[in-house]
């Protein structure tokens, strides 16, 4: 770990903030291509199904 | 070679962009985590401005790709109002709140940075204004794609959205040249090497860059892969409620 020095808050709370958002998005984004793509799956079969 | 309106196809582009995907998230990693890894651990204070110069590599390329997500959202925009390729609306879509998560990620660690290098949190700047005014922009333009149910009418409103949305990309790019005032220095990256950060924050940077642009691309093709089988799942909804 550098030594930050006075300013360890700032930029320990920069990266911490920066990086909980980025890591927020791209789950968010999995987690719901993820819910989409199974809801369609299931949609399609039932059209299939019922003609 | 395959023309670029293919890809206006939703089956080539899904299937294109399915190929690409886990070679562009694996290289967004490798950047973004070499990029920031070197920043942070392996590079020296500033003379002036001590540690907090390692926020440059996450302040830099946030706010480089909140104005650039715009710009592309632009693109996009007048490729639906000129072409009406359902794909490039969805792809606008897609890439507003990777856009607006961007400019959050640029206004909170500019204002963390500012603080103790400005005295203050905040200032009614020309840049640091116009870049608030481009988030609440980011915030308008996904609020109207969920406020109309017809995907079409949404298209057309937020394209237009888009269109004077894209005064304060511009200006948030270059208020800092327009004024000439305010706190906000100038660019930190530019063709004059002159003006350049100092070759010791300058590579670690660029790579930064990098990973913050192929991690923008991942999650644009991975959210309009999303938002194109939501637009056919509504399609069929409505149509098994009609039948």
């Amino acid at each position: 770990m550098p030594d930050l020095g006075k300013y360890a808050a700032e930029v320990l709370s920069s990266y911490g903030i920066s990086l909980a958002l980025i890591l927020g998005l791209v789950a968010l984004s999995i987690f719901r291509a993820r819910r989409v793509r199974e809801s369609l799956a299931e949609i399609e079969a039932r059209s299939r199904k019922n003609g | 070679m395959a023309s670029i309106w293919e890809y206006a196809n939703p089956n080539n582009f899904i299937d294109t962009t399915d190929k690409l995907l886990p070679w562009i998230s694996i290289l967004a990693v490798l950047t973004l985590v070499v990029g920031l890894v070197w920043g942070f651990f392996f590079t020296p204070d500033d003379y002036r401005q001590g540690a907090t110069v390692k926020i440059i590599y996450l302040h830099v390329p946030s706010a480089l790709m909140a104005i650039n997500a715009w710009l592309m959202m632009l693109v996009a925009s007048l490729i639906w109002i000129i072409r009406r390729h359902h794909v490039s609306a969805l792809a606008a879509r897609a890439a507003a709140p990777i856009g607006a998560t961007m400019t959050v990620i640029a206004l909170v660690t500019g204002a963390i940075w500012g603080q103790p290098m400005w005295g203050t949190w905040w200032a009614w700047d020309p840049r640091l204004t116009s870049f608030l005014i481009l988030f609440l922009f980011y915030l308008g333009y996904i609020a109207l794609w969920s406020a109309i149910e017809n995907d079409d009418t949404a298209a057309d409103l937020t394209a237009v959205l888009c269109l004077v949305g894209s005064v304060f990309a511009v200006l948030s790019r270059y208020a800092v040249n327009f004024w000439n005032q305010g706190l906000h220095q100038g660019a930190s990256l530019s063709l004059d090497k002159e003006e350049n950060v100092a070759d010791v924050f300058y590579h670690p940077l660029l790579l930064s860059i990098a990973g913050f642009i192929l991690l923008f691309i991942a999650l644009v093709f991975l959210r309009t892969q999303t938002e194109i089988r939501a637009r056919r799942m509504r399609a069929l909804l409505t149509r098994e409620r009609l039948s």
